[in-house]
């Protein structure tokens, strides 16, 4: 390259990142530069996230406690928390346990539908929620495909929590799955293998050295799937009726404060929502910096 | 015991990787599976382990018909060659985890765990995780792993591969001590010939997935069966389709009635061992491999012309 041709070409070659990063702190523009970029990226994040979240929590508290206390001891609240808790704790073991399942299969198995199982896997992220929803009623109503047979066994699927349960767990389907999959790939089977001779079986193996190898993929993919089954509206909204008191998750309750003019109820309730969430989050913080603490 | 693979293929969709492959280990033997990369050798070796099942062919341990058995059930002790540590286990728990699944009491894995542990020198480290060990130290913890359950066989994966090369020369010589020791029936792979006729009673010569030759290292050496292993074992100085150790070629100071004349092209000293470059009256060059201290009485240099004395050439028939 000529020495005229190296000032024209100034883009940062991949080739040498170490030295290009070190000759731009040192660089004026540079350093204005990466300025830039972080306040835009801060701006964006406070005005996306941060001031709506500020907002919801300055509104909730801007009377002070009582209001609040009397909004969280509410009945249908209490009952809505419950029920959404309960949805959670049904639909996060299911898809956890589904959603390991279906990435064996499809990193370790050698079925020949192995690809289209993967398109699959990641429609509940392609399909609107509502229309979600909407196919279980059809599917599951009174005059729906499995209907007579439910209606003679007693068993009221939609307008109730099953339903409910099925459609959280529908839209919360392939995060396990999809974070799960590539710790697999990047754990490789020789650990498996060393296990298989040393004479551990099928489940031994599993329990023993694959689970707990990717452990952490599947934390993060249950956290996302906790996240995402408390926040379910959509779906959720279509299936259960949103009965009152019955089959009102928090975030339908949430909605329906909202619209009744009751925004201390609402905004106490997705204050509530927020916090859950949160938990999570920085559970699974907790969770993995002990695991990376032992350095495994 | 005993290891007999008869007439064993194995095809991964159009590549051959084992062309009607036959090798016998005697009971107690110390055996090397040398080749090139993609020789057949690994696969060769996890054929016996029961982690690749044959196309065809059958495998034999102990006398025992093992070609269907699955890996868990035949008794094999497998040393990976990036040595697959369960990396959330201690080194204890990793040597002890064969005996666990096995559901041996508690104190007699213990007990069998610290005397391993000793055995490969890793006494002390008994608490800490793979991610705090060096590459030698996870290599002997694997080793004292596919111990712990007492193998019929030991297979080996190219056990010093991915060491750096003074470990590596430390290891082998503690390999081969470990094995007159415990006298287990071993196969190691490796594509490096030094290793393998240093560590292995019995060198089987692998290339393209069939076997070219199996001996001892100096039936290989001084009775190459072709060209392909004659130049895998030692060094070869080609002379047109013919064959010569170059150390066989002589360097004389008086020319005589057997001799030829040659020109020092190009002179490298490699400490003891001097190469010697030549190009020889009619154009063709080989190469000459001398002692120092020859290299210094014939005071050679660059441009030089010498006698020298060419050994009867090997052919092989094509």
């Amino acid at each position: 390259m000529s020495a005229s041709g190296a000032g024209a070409l100034a883009l940062p070659r991949p080739a040498a990142p170490a030295p290009a990063a070190g000759a731009l702190s040192n660089d004026r523009a540079g350093r204005r530069r990466r300025l830039a970029v972080r306040v835009l990226a801060l701006g964006y994040l406070a005005l996306l996230l941060a001031a709506p979240v500020v907002m919801i929590f300055y509104r909730t508290f801007e009377h002070g406690l009582a209001p609040v206390w009397d909004a969280i001891t509410a009945p249908n609240f209490q009952h809505a928390f419950l029920l959404s808790l309960e949805v959670v704790a049904i639909a996060v073991p299911l898809n956890t346990a589904f959603g390991i399942g279906m990435a064996l299969l499809l990193e370790r198995g050698r079925s020949r539908w192995r690809g289209a199982l993967g398109l699959i896997i990641d429609l509940p992220f392609a399909i609107s929620p509502v229309v979600v929803g909407l196919a279980l009623v059809l599917a599951y109503g009174r005059t729906g495909w499995f209907g007579d047979w439910l209606t003679e066994h007693g068993v009221q699927v939609i307008f109730s929590v099953p339903g409910i349960v099925i459609a959280t767990a529908i839209v919360s389907l392939p995060f396990v799955a999809r974070e799960t999959i590539p710790v697999l790939r990047e754990i490789g089977t020789d650990a498996e293998q060393a296990a298989t001779t040393l004479g551990a079986g099928e489940w031994q193996t599993f329990w023993r050295v694959t689970l707990p190898a990717i452990r952490w993929g599947v934390v993060y993919g249950v956290v996302l799937t906790t996240a995402r089954a408390l926040g379910e509206f959509g779906a959720v909204s279509v299936i259960s009726g949103r009965i009152e008191g019955q089959t009102q998750t928090l975030p339908l309750y949430v909605q329906d404060r909202f619209e009744n003019f009751d925004l201390t109820g609402a905004y106490a309730a997705a204050v509530v929502l927020a916090l859950l969430a949160l938990a999570t989050l920085v559970a699974m913080n907790l969770l993995t910096r002990r695991g990376r603490e032992r350095g495994t | 015991m005993a290891i007999e693979v008869q007439n064993v293929s194995k095809r991964f969709g159009t590549f051959t990787a084992l062309d009607d492959v036959s090798v016998r280990v005697a009971d107690g033997a110390l055996t090397a599976l040398l080749g090139p990369s993609g020789s057949g050798k690994s696969t060769l070796l996890r054929v016996i382990a029961g982690l690749e099942q044959p196309d065809s062919g059958s495998v034999h341990i102990g006398g025992q018909d093992m070609t269907c058995a699955p890996a868990r059930s035949r008794e094999v002790g497998f040393v990976f060659q990036h040595y697959a540590p369960f990396k959330h286990m201690t080194v204890a728990g990793n040597v002890g985890f064969g005996l666990k699944i096995r559901r041996r009491p508690k104190r007699e894995i213990e007990q069998r765990v610290s005397e391993l542990l000793a055995l490969v020198r890793l006494d002390g480290l008994a608490g800490r995780y793979p991610s705090q060990l060096s590459g030698g130290q996870l290599q002997r913890m694997a080793l004292a792993r596919a111990l712990a359950v007492q193998p019929n066989v030991l297979l080996l994966d190219e056990p010093f591969g991915a060491l750096d090369v003074q470990v590596r020369a430390e290891l082998r010589e503690w390999l081969r001590r470990l094995h007159d020791e415990i006298h287990v029936t071993t196969i190691f792979v490796t594509h490096d010939q030094e290793e393998a006729m240093e560590v292995a009673g019995q060198i089987v010569v692998m290339n393209g997935g069939r076997v070219e030759q199996a001996g001892t290292s100096q039936e290989l050496y001084e009775k190459p069966r072709n060209e392909f292993v004659m130049s895998f074992i030692g060094p070869v100085s080609r002379l047109g389709d013919a064959y010569l150790r170059p150390h066989d070629i002589q360097i004389l100071s008086d020319a005589d009635a057997s001799s030829t004349e040659a020109m020092v092209r190009r002179i490298v000293r490699l400490g003891f061992e001097v190469r010697v470059e030549l190009t020889l009256p009619d154009g063709r060059e080989v190469w000459a491999q001398i002692t120092r201290d020859t290299a210094n009485e014939l005071e050679l240099s660059e441009g030089q012309i010498l006698p020298v004395r060419l050994p009867a050439p090997r052919l092989f028939a094509a």
